[in-house]
């Protein structure tokens, strides 16, 4: 048993972390959030000049061959500065997806270009009645001569605008909500068909609806064996969660700071608000849900990278599941100890609130989670 | 980062599964498994095993007679020990005030209260708590005034546990009445079987004789049962805390209690099925499964900073609130898994030499009686609240 970073995690954690501080204030996030990207392309370049970008790549195809707890170390620095960049969708989730699925011809051309960051990827599984259910597919691809069309609508695809390509679940065969008969397409941002409709997410990131209209795709564009996606789904959505879990952390530590900062700060009754009791209880409260969801969120780490299976399943559920409860909590007590400053735009922690109450929203929420660990609480 | 046990961990671990399952006597285990009351005979039995295999003091440094294993290597033995369904230990000896001993104490009350403890000769119990002193512990009254080789002590304490079977008492006094709350205690230790000492039960709302109150009058304590300086007996009871507070998440416990909620769960039906497959009953189930993971995880952490140097803080303030809160959680779902059955209150069937019939079935008697036992984990030790001023004092310097 061992918590401690080795020294080249920590030149990791530290290269991270000096990137974000000097290039993501709040004040410069709000420049980004308020482009035409939506995003920072320059801090993007910065992060692949850095290598950053490839660390979740493996080394045969130009990455640095990372682990689940390097995942952690940049998700947590991204989070604690609330960044709106796709590393998650595109390095993390949808590189996972190509790395799993992906033949020895689709990866040698394109995870190259992903890992030195030229080439942004996006993932689009959810739809309008799947309620995070990866099995819940309509969208269909029919074939045709030398490949397939696909049509049918994704929603909140995180990163669309600026992926290169797009990773589109769809149905190949079975009904809507058959595990069998899912297949996963590579769709090219550009493709003839393709509608998009971008949007702003209600904590910062933008997204997009897909509008697929008989979309062809040629044969190249299949990741994996017709129909059998979902086993892979499953298992790099468990990656995505841990990197969710570690974003969360980010965010969780820089809201407890702020609130507890304001605590020793703020004064009313001739006195600072910290030395109520109601409040310190209220505080100590947040911290034991930031310690549990940390705990998780280093558990999920190092079980993302493992061979599939229920115990993986379970503890990925487990950690999703803790850290959405415990973001909630500190999302409500953090806006609630401020009072009305923390309702306000200008303010950061009002965003780290809104990134912490919506994590849940992606990727499954506590519902779903601990749904899915009770389905297979016979196996425990 | 490596959230697994070493190899030699490992080893060990499986030394300590044999241990169990060879010497753990069956009738305790059932006993500890269906939540029965446990006879005074019941835990000197198991003392008495521990100590031939020279494990009853795991937590004392082998000078004196203890194992000297690792933080986490006491980690493993006591997850193992619950899991096998060994009954705790009763701590007031071997982890409370031994430590406080081995600290504080001199060369002479070292050699002769330390080998006692570890042969089970003496059965010890706390006198902290008053009638007017809970969570405000230093404004305890109970006096000791100095008479030539003697302190005279007078007084009452309570919630007492176990002082029934107990032989000897630990207990704060005042013996400056002048000096600022935690300046004027000092700690004594008293033969109970001293004249001027009365023992009276406190039956609690589950019907069981754990807790006593201890009255003294006019009690003659000879002067070298001081431990420490006199008026220093509140660092005493501080290190004596931090002590019981690690212990106190009682993980193992909560994970044996969980596998056998679910195996009740399994049993018990509902709509013709078992419990276990209850949409409702099953998420439950599946949200205590959860946080106690994190829990574990979290203590993990602890230990392994604790292994490499640190020492264990304020973060064992969040691990005993959360700990007990989920023990009372797990304990919550068991009385609920038992529907109606949980109703009976038959005595009879809570003790270990019960020989006939169950009304219902054997896991049946005790969950509602052991539920409101356990409200105590939240109370004893420093109460819940008393943890959050501590976080909120030692981590969050508010």
């Amino acid at each position: 048993m061992d918590f401690t970073l080795s020294s080249e995690q920590q030149m990791l954690q530290d290269t991270v972390a000096r990137l974000a501080r000097d290039h993501y204030s709040f004040e410069a996030r709000e420049g980004y959030y308020h482009s035409e990207a939506g995003m920072s392309p320059v801090f993007w370049n910065q992060m692949a000049e850095l290598g950053l970008c490839s660390v979740p790549i493996a080394q045969e195809h130009g990455g640095f061959g990372g682990s689940g707890v390097d995942n952690l170390l940049i998700m947590t620095e991204l989070g604690r500065h609330l960044c709106l960049e796709p590393f998650l969708q595109s390095q993390i989730h949808a590189a996972g997806l190509l790395q799993q699925l992906g033949d020895a011809s689709q990866k040698a051309d394109l995870l190259p270009r992903v890992a030195e960051g030229s080439l942004q990827l996006a993932v689009a599984l959810e739809e309008l009645q799947s309620h995070y259910q990866l099995h819940d597919v309509q969208t269909q691809a029919r074939p045709v001569e030398g490949g397939w069309c696909l049509s049918g609508r994704k929603i909140c695809v995180v990163g669309a605008a600026s992926a290169g390509l797009i990773l589109v679940s769809a149905r190949t065969s079975g009904d809507t909500r058959c595990e069998q008969g899912i297949s996963l397409f590579l769709v090219e941002a550009q493709a003839h068909g393709l509608q998009r409709r971008d949007y702003p997410c209600i904590d910062g990131p933008r997204a997009s609806d897909l509008i697929l209209d008989d979309v062809f795709v040629s044969r190249g564009a299949l990741l994996g064996d017709i129909g059998e996606a979902l086993p892979a789904l499953r298992y790099q959505q468990g990656r995505a969660i841990a990197g969710q879990c570690a974003e969360a952390v980010g965010g969780m530590q820089e809201a407890f700071r702020l609130t507890l900062d304001y605590l020793k700060t703020r004064k009313q009754f001739g006195t600072p608000i910290g030395k109520f009791q109601v409040l310190q209880h209220r505080m100590a409260d947040m911290c034991g849900e930031l310690e549990m969801a940390t705990s998780m969120a280093i558990l999920a780490a190092c079980v993302a990278d493992q061979a599939d299976g229920d115990e993986r399943s379970r503890q990925l559920a487990a950690a999703k599941f803790v850290v959405v409860r415990a973001a909630r909590l500190i999302a409500e007590q953090a806006i609630q100890l401020h009072g009305g400053i923390g309702m306000t735009w200008e303010y950061s922690l009002a965003h780290h609130a809104k990134r912490l109450v919506m994590l849940g929203h992606q990727l499954g929420d506590d519902d779903h989670h601990l749904q899915a660990y009770a389905e297979l609480l016979h196996s425990a | 980062m490596d959230i697994h046990y070493t190899p030699a961990e490992l080893e060990f671990r499986t030394e300590v599964r044999a241990f169990l399952r060879d010497a753990l006597p069956a009738d305790i285990a059932n006993s500890v498994r269906l939540g029965k009351r446990l006879s005074k005979d019941d835990h000197q039995r198991w003392q008495r095993i521990l100590a031939r295999r020279g494990w009853y003091a795991a937590n004392w440094p082998v000078t004196f007679g203890g194992t000297g294993w690792s933080v986490v290597q006491k980690h493993i033995f006591e997850q193992e020990c619950a899991a096998f369904g060994a009954p705790r230990l009763i701590s007031f000896g071997v982890n409370m005030v031994a430590p406080v001993i081995m600290k504080f104490g001199n060369p002479a009350q070292q050699a002769h209260y330390l080998p006692r403890i570890l042969s089970g000769e003496d059965w010890w119990c706390q006198g902290y708590s008053e009638p007017g002193a809970g969570s405000d512990l230093a404004s305890l009254k109970t006096r000791a005034v100095r008479e030539g080789d003697h302190y005279v002590v007078n007084g009452q304490k309570t919630w007492t546990t176990l002082g029934q079977h107990a032989n000897m008492i630990f207990c704060l006094v005042r013996t400056d009445s002048e000096a600022r709350q935690q300046r004027g205690i000092s700690f004594l230790l008293i033969d109970m079987t001293t004249p001027g000492i009365s023992v009276r039960p406190i039956i609690t709302l589950e019907g069981e004789h754990e807790v006593n109150e201890v009255f003294f009058d006019n009690v003659r304590v000879p002067v070298e049962n001081l431990v420490g300086e006199e008026n220093q007996g509140w660092t005493c009871a501080k290190y004596l805390l931090t002590h019981e507070r690690t212990g106190q998440a009682g993980i193992g416990q909560s994970k044996a209690a969980l596998a056998h909620l679910k195996a009740v769960a399994r049993q018990e039906l509902r709509n013709g099925r078992p419990l276990l497959q209850d949409p409702q009953f099953r998420l439950q189930v599946a949200q205590v499964e959860i946080e106690l993971l994190a829990i574990e995880m979290s203590t993990l952490r602890i230990l392994a900073a604790a292994q490499a140097g640190g020492v264990p803080g304020a973060e064992s303030s969040i691990l005993k609130i959360k700990g007990s809160e989920i023990r009372q959680a797990i304990s919550h779902l068991l009385r609920k898994a038992l529907g109606a059955k949980a109703l009976p209150f038959v005595e009879a069937q809570l003790t270990d030499d019960f020989t006939g019939t169950a009304l219902h079935s054997d896991y049946s008697a005790a969950p509602a009686s052991q539920y409101f036992n356990l409200r105590k984990l939240s109370i004893y030790g420093g109460s819940n609240e008393i943890q959050k001023n501590i976080i909120a004092k030692m981590i969050l310097e508010l």
